[in-house]
């Protein structure tokens, strides 16, 4: 019945339902009223169209960032650059959005034109330093980060901070910025048109064209494909490019989609999450959507879990460490794998 | 017969990418013989022998020791009852001295320092009890490979191993060393250890052991007395058919020069020359074989002529153009193939497809995109085309490459390596670990890219390939060509091993003046 050429799905499959297993589990433990809480954890976030519409708008900035990190694991670059890359492009966009006037229709693409276009630039970098020197592209992204979000604050702080606002915020967007409403009830926003436009063209990249073939070569195997004569440099630049354009975007979209001023004064946190969406989704741009959208669940379902009963949100950590855990240990149920590859070698013999 | 020392009982093992490499094997060792284990390569055997050893597991089956049930996590369980293994490439570090390598582990201590007087003197006396000589306090890294494998050995009996495994022992040997392992193994036989002896070297078997274990893949094929087996027997039972490597070539009209070396040479990094004035020239329609024990220069040579490696004097042109520092892909554009000699970490990605194995150096090419999208279904045309001409076991064009047997693998790679019309082809070890039946297919496909006109250069460990395929036969010793063949299937192999081994060598005149050069 089962055969181990799906197996991944099923492991996948398993690390889910084990995690939420253990949720119900510990909520059983906290909560005074176990079942009401799973319920609403469970229920809340599909029970009215203002609370999926949660769970959509949050879906959106992880499934950009989940969708550059899949490019670059795919490359089998560890690379968590996206993080410092989505902060740091949401702010340039914050800019145009703020000193700059426009028509209104061209003014937030140019928004997200010129976000994804330095977040391309930024991300270049460590990628231009692996391929030249081979640095390891998990430490230069990550101090990338915090470079990222010193040079940040800062600017928020010296050039673009309104002194009328109460906490620390820039001015407000021009209204002409601000991305327009795309479901009446709800704050989806029409950044999630061009989520999907970016899912099927990192789809249609991964799978059909030539590049995508070299990123593809480059990961599986990046000795093979310098033998096979594909220039594995290059390609390593280009995917990391192609990344930092699509998390710039992401930034863009998520700070002119869901505020009026930008107000980020931490690391959003999407960069790391996306990290979680990709491994989740093995990398498929397809896959990417329904992580994020199961992430964005639970989270939403979290969130009004701490609303509606005396469960505390934080819970939503747990279940994602769980996850990370599961996900990324190799030997998680590879006997049950041994097992079916017994089973098939036996019919076939 | 003794009772049974150790006892293998339906073992199955299936690796984690699907292929079942052992199926319902059963083995059985008698105390103070020696045991072949025959099989072609991808048999079975070396698994077998890793699941005795403790570095694989059995996915089902048992393994018992003088009639008790025993379970091997680790090799370090092995070791404990008495299991030694040599394996085929050696576990050694090459900077340590052979004392130092004899101890590791279990070093003899002075206070919380190590007792190197101790180490040595204990090397000294296995040495001298097993007539394996050795010098305690040379570095390893200084030792020819036949010493490397008495270090490996004494190393297993230090131990305490009373069952030694070889795991083809003789392949890194050369004819003359090997006999010297004979003799040092009956030695060890008359001390009342028991030998596991792997190999597909029917003579070698024939020469040394009591009995044999035939498999063929995955299964046992049977167990005889050594006595009442002749060698056609064996062969019959380890291919499932009589096979004599024997090809009839035609007559080839031989065309200009495709690949010239000219006066090259590398130095490695300690300063030694590894290929020293190197000449060579191979023409259109024309099989160069190059023999030679592994490491005498083989590796550079083949990086010198895919452009790899630049020289510190001398050339290397490919159709009259120099390519020395040019990237692969240009290289590759002279009408450069190269059937690698480690498919695993060259040759293929094996978590991609067949079909992403088979386009990676043609997939540049203006027929198979439109505007950077892939033509998908003529790239299935041609896998699927390929697939069939070289009766490649699959279930299709996008099955994971990696599920494949190597035998099959190793098809794919010498379908595309083969098949963008190539001028100049470089096979390295082409038929390693490949069953006879992909051998045979790989080796007509050598034949028919050599009619059409493609410069071919042979590197191959194994004789009986490089007599049979090559035009002219070269011998490499030291980094030099030290023989040159005109008619390489008259010669003996044993007069073959006395070039290799750097006894004898004929005059740089008359080597010259065989290539032509």
């Amino acid at each position: 019945m089962f055969k181990s050429k799906h197996f991944e799905y099923y492991r996948t499959a398993s690390v889910l339902l084990i995690a939420l297993l253990l949720t119900f589990i510990i909520i059983s433990f906290v909560s005074g009223q176990p079942l009401h809480t799973i319920y609403i954890f469970l229920y809340e976030p599909i029970s009215s169209l203002s609370h999926f519409g949660n769970v959509v708008e949050m879906a959106i900035p992880l499934t950009f960032t989940g969708l550059a990190l899949a490019l670059l694991f795919k490359m089998n670059m560890f690379n968590l650059g996206a993080e410092g890359t989505f902060y740091f492009a949401g702010l340039m966009a914050s800019f145009i959005a703020i000193r700059i006037s426009m028509n209104g229709a061209l003014h937030p693409l140019v928004c997200i034109m010129f976000g994804g276009i330095v977040g391309a630039a930024i991300s270049a970098i460590p990628g231009w330093l692996k391929a030249k020197w081979d640095v390891n592209e998990l430490v230069t992204s990550l101090m990338f980060n915090s470079i990222l979000y010193g040079v940040g604050q800062y600017l928020l702080n010296y050039k673009l901070r309104d002194s009328a606002a109460y906490q620390t915020a820039s001015f407000k967007f021009e209204s002409t910025a601000v991305l327009s409403k795309l479901i009446p009830g709800t704050r989806i926003h029409t950044g999630l048109i061009i989520v999907i436009v970016c899912v099927i063209l990192a789809h249609l990249f991964m799978y059909k064209t030539r590049w995508g073939y070299e990123l593809r070569m480059t990961g599986a195997n990046r000795e093979f494909a310098e033998y096979s004569g594909i220039k594995t440099g290059r390609v390593i630049i280009y995917v990391h490019l192609l990344a930092g354009l699509i998390a710039g975007i992401g930034g863009s979209v998520e700070v002119l989609g869901m505020y009026s001023r930008f107000q980020w004064n931490a690391l959003p946190g999407y960069g790391m999450d996306g990290a979680l969406v990709a491994m989740i989704a093995k990398n498929s741009p397809i896959g990417v959507v329904g992580a994020a959208l199961f992430l964005a669940y639970i989270r939403v379902g979290a969130d009004m879990m701490s609303r509606y009963s005396d469960v505390p949100s934080e819970m939503i950590s747990i279940i994602q460490a769980i996850i990370l855990l599961l996900v990324s240990a190799d030997q998680f149920l590879k006997f049950w794998k041994n097992r079916m590859l017994l089973k098939e070698a036996q019919k076939h013999a | 017969m003794a009772e049974a020392l150790l006892d293998m009982r339906n073992i199955t093992k299936v690796y984690p990418n699907g292929v079942v490499a052992n199926q319902d094997v059963n083995f059985s060792l008698a105390e103070g013989e020696i045991h072949a284990v025959a099989g072609e390569n991808g048999a079975g055997k070396s698994t077998l022998m890793k699941m005795m050893f403790g570095m694989e597991e059995p996915s089902r089956g048992d393994i018992y020791l003088r009639g008790s049930k025993i379970r091997l996590n680790s090799p370090q369980d092995a070791i404990r009852m008495g299991i030694g293994m040599v394996h085929q490439h050696f576990m050694l570090v090459p900077s340590f001295t052979v004392a130092e390598n004899m101890v590791l582990g279990m070093e003899p201590r002075k206070g919380i320092a190590i007792n190197y007087s101790e180490a040595v003197r204990l090397t000294k006396e296995y040495a001298t009890k097993y007539n394996l000589h050795v010098d305690p306090t040379e570095k390893v890294e200084n030792l020819s490979v036949g010493m490397k494998q008495k270090v490996e050995i004494l190393k297993a009996l230090v131990r305490g191993a009373n069952i030694l495994i070889l795991d083809e022992p003789t392949a890194v040997l050369t004819p003359q060393e090997t006999d010297e392992l004979f003799d040092q193994l009956k030695l060890l036989k008359e001390k009342g250890h028991t030998i596991v002896f792997i190999s597909h070297k029917l003579k070698e078997v024939k020469a040394i052991c009591d009995r044999i274990t035939i498999m063929r893949s995955g299964r046992t094929e049977g167990v005889f007395d050594m006595q009442q087996v002749s060698e056609q027997e064996i062969t019959r039972l380890m291919v499932g058919r009589d096979v004599v490597l024997k090809y009839e070539k035609e007559a080839n009209s031989i065309g200009k020069p495709v690949l010239r070396v000219k006066d090259f040479t590398v130095c490695s990094k300690e300063g030694k020359r590894v290929l020293n004035h190197i000449q060579l020239s191979i023409s259109e329609g024309e099989i160069v074989g190059v023999a030679g024990v592994e490491g005498n220069g083989q590796s550079q040579l083949v990086d010198a002529v895919v452009g790899k490696l630049k020289g510190e004097s001398g050339s290397v042109e490919v159709g009259n153009v120099p390519i020395g520092g040019m990237d692969i892909e240009s290289v590759r554009g002279l009408g450069v193939s190269y059937i690698p000699e480690d498919r695993m970490r060259q040759g293929t990605a094996k978590e991609a497809s067949i079909l992403d194995n088979i386009i990676s150096t043609r997939f540049k090419g203006k027929e198979w995109s439109k505007l950077g999208f892939f033509k998908r279904s003529k790239m299935l045309e041609l896998t699927e085309e390929y697939i069939k001409k070289f009766q490649i076991k699959t279930s299709g064009p996008n099955q994971e490459i990696g599920m494949l047997s190597g035998g099959n693998m190793q098809k794919v790679v010498v379908a595309r390596e083969g098949s963008t019309e190539p001028k100049f082809l470089i096979a390295e070890q082409p038929t390693r670990g490949v069953d006879v039946g992909a051998a045979q297919l790989i080796h007509h496909n050598l034949l028919e890219l050599r009619s059409k006109g493609c410069a071919i250069l042979l590197i191959s460990a194994d004789l009986n390939e490089i007599l049979e395929l090559s035009d002219k036969l070269l011998v490499m010793y030291e980094g030099e060509f030290v023989a040159c063949f005109d008619h390489p299937s008259e010669i003996s192999e044993q007069e073959l091993g006395l070039y290799m081994l750097g006894i004898n060598r004929q005059e740089q005149g008359d080597i010259r003046r065989g290539m032509h050069v």
